[in-house]
């Protein structure tokens, strides 16, 4: 579906703890919550598919007067709470301010009311001559959303990340220079606990691109930085933040050293393994793993697409370079996936090491058709499928994925389409 | 030409540009003869400009990307520091030869150019202080500072814009304008069909505004390829 200006376009895309919802953001701040329906008996080969669940405006274009500037509506995150009742949960932000938003189930309604009658006007009490007991009867399931919290004012530079601590009654927000920290249950206030703002803005080098709570330690907290590194903090440690308690940097290959070695070092995305015990970061070429324990190097790393690399000055050009791709782990942390161009996506299989190039695209993914490997042709031998690196799409990224955190579904955002695919059997992998 | 104002083309109408992409990009291979003997000031040239381009490009918008802006200005940094050359700038009749003076009107040239972009970024520290969103302040207790309300954005457009005054042809005069017209005045923003900026071949482009500030960013670069008089000495006006 086109939309004006393209306000359709997915930026986030996000599974809740138990994979039964699907949330996704986009460019126009709407959220769209996806159920997946559950399994039938009647057609078991039918596994669960996702059908929409509900649709709200979550922020809108604010206008700030004193600055002149407009703030945009894209949703650039969504973070779910984990469920505690009935309701769901989620926190949507966009550049400046975070929502809560609850999302509760009506499917019964009250009748019998002795003061109102069905419509609800007023009876004349001289009609009441008995009272009776409103009785609640079903009625068609009608999905209520609202807006519970407005975090505003927190930021100066623009929100990047969200992520709930394991205490499921804090959260904290980064945006380029600093990280709040904010109690779900209090929207005046915030606790700043990274601040990289220097003294002199002239002494600006560096960058927050990414933040995310560790998922069991609700003190443990890392973020990455537009130079390639990584910070663990300890909230035990020091009111403030600033000082790490692990820095994990890898030392810059001297025989790939370019001007643009900086910039595809940004790491674009951080991401806490299920386990707890390992880092997934993704910079501009790759995608790394690191041990918590170990903090000179990653212990494993994988290329995207190496054949960009000697095209990096044109994608310097076209500002390519600067795009921001996520990184996701699967429920047992043994297969990680990530986007990349021509709406490609790649997996890489931790175990056997072996790699995946697939294709969210209409023309390739009717329903239930097997997804085909794709290969990228850098040179040398050309198979007959594989796509020549020259005649990549690069308006084509994938950007935004999703990991459901259990089962071996995926969903993949591409520009304005959302594509979920479910593994029966292990792909191919080559 | 690989100059362009950022805007994305698809792989294919690069084809073409092929051609260029490898010119261009020979300057990072150690093996082509060229590199060699070439100044490498001639040879990322064609890069700096271009980030030059980006650089001006990002402080133009009313909330920069912080990210993209660091980014753009630590690259530029490195190729400014490449371009430092050991031996010698293109030949140009009033170029001394003495390395002495050619580093130092490139640390001078450098210092401009960090203070000109320190400028910008205190610019953009100053404004945070603008518009205080009255909020309490946060109880003792909870760990950490609070931020009470923390100033919004970045960048009234009408400061910064003047604010990279001097990075474009008008200097400081743009800070008193209503409408900051520079963007149209600069030839920096000449029309793609025009071509891109003039290199520092075709003359400094300052000869059409005699006011302008001596440590802008398009003197660097004349000085930088050795284009402009050099015993001309630094100081306002002409």
């Amino acid at each position: 579906v086109g939309g004006r200006g393209g306000t359709d376009i997915i930026s986030t895309v996000e599974f809740n703890h138990t994979g039964e919802l699907l949330a996704t953001g986009d460019k126009g701040g709407r959220v769209v919550i996806f159920q997946r329906e559950p399994e039938s008996k009647n057609t078991p080969h039918s596994q669960g598919e996702y059908d929409v669940y509900s649709t709200f405006q979550s922020h809108e274009p604010e206008f700030d007067y004193l600055k002149s500037l407009e703030i945009e509506e894209k949703i650039n995150k969504i973070k779910w709470l984990p469920q505690q009742n009935a309701a769901h949960s989620l926190l949507s932000t966009n550049d400046k301010t975070i929502k809560l938003w609850k999302i509760t189930e009506r499917d019964k309604r009250p009748e019998g009311y002795n003061l109102k009658d069905e419509e609800g006007k007023l009876k004349d009490l001289s009609t009441v001559t008995s009272l009776q007991v409103p009785v609640l009867k079903p009625m068609d399931l009608m999905v209520e959303v609202s807006p519970r919290r407005v975090f505003a004012n927190g930021h100066t530079y623009h929100i990047n990340s969200i992520s709930v601590n394991s205490d499921c009654e804090t959260y904290m927000s980064a945006d380029d220079l600093r990280i709040n920290l904010w109690h779900l249950a209090i929207t005046d206030r915030s606790f700043n606990i990274v601040d990289i703002k220097p003294a002199n803005m002239e002494d600006l080098t560096e960058v927050i691109t990414a933040s995310e709570f560790h998922p069991h330690h609700c003190n443990l907290f890392v973020y990455s930085s537009s130079k390639g590194s990584l910070r663990l903090c300890d909230m035990r440690a020091a009111a403030l933040c600033d000082k790490h308690s692990k820095l994990f940097e890898e030392p810059e290959d001297p025989s790939n050293r370019s001007f643009f070695s900086e910039i595809i070092s940004s790491v674009s995305d951080v991401k806490f393994s299920h386990s707890g015990r390992y880092m997934l970061t993704r910079d501009y070429l790759t995608v790394k793993v690191w041990d918590l324990n170990m903090e000179a190097r990653p212990i494993e790393t994988y290329q995207v697409h190496d054949y960009l690399r000697s095209k990096l000055c044109s994608l310097y050009e076209n500002d390519c370079i600067f795009d921001k791709f996520e990184c996701a782990w699967n429920g047992s942390d043994s297969v990680i996936m990530t986007g990349a161009y021509n709406n490609f996506f790649r997996m890489f299989d931790r175990n056997t090491k072996r790699d995946v190039t697939l294709e969210a695209s209409r023309e390739s993914s009717k329903p239930r058709a097997v997804l085909k490997p794709r290969r990228v042709c850098a040179g040398g031998k050309r198979r007959r499928d594989d796509i020549s690196v020259d005649s990549l799409d690069f308006t084509k990224k994938i950007l935004h994925t999703a990991w459901h955190p259990a089962e071996n579904i995926i969903a993949i955002a591409a520009t304005n389409n959302l594509y979920i695919f479910q593994d029966k059997v292990s792909s191919e992998m080559h | 030409m690989m100059l362009s104002k950022g805007l994305k083309r698809k792989r294919e109408e690069e084809e073409e540009e092929k051609e260029a992409l490898a010119v261009d990009a020979w300057w990072l291979d150690p093996s082509h003869p060229a590199v060699a003997q070439a100044p490498p000031a001639v040879a990322s040239s064609s890069l700096f400009d271009l980030s030059v381009l980006k650089l001006h490009h990002s402080l133009r918008q009313s909330e920069p990307d912080l990210r993209h802006l660091v980014l753009v200005v630590n690259t530029l940094r490195r190729i400014q520091a490449s371009m430092v050359p050991t031996a010698s700038l293109p030949p140009v009749p009033s170029v001394p030869a003495a390395p002495g003076m050619a580093d130092n009107l490139l640390a001078s040239s450098d210092a401009a150019l960090s203070a000109s972009m320190a400028s910008l970024l205190e610019d953009l520290s100053h404004i945070e202080g603008l518009s205080q969103a009255p909020q309490p302040l946060a109880d003792e207790g909870p760990p950490g500072r609070p931020t009470g309300g923390a100033p919004p954005g970045l960048g009234a457009l009408d400061l910064l814009g003047p604010a990279t005054g001097c990075l474009l042809d008008d200097g400081l005069e743009g800070l008193f304008e209503d409408i900051d017209t520079s963007m149209y005045d600069s030839e920096l923003w000449a029309p793609a069909s025009e071509g891109l900026k003039p290199g520092p071949e075709d003359g400094p482009v300052k000869e059409q505004a005699p006011e302008l500030d001596e440590a802008e960013l398009d003197y660097l670069m004349d000085v930088l390829v050795g284009t402009q008089a050099l015993e001309r000495p630094p100081g306002p006006g002409r």
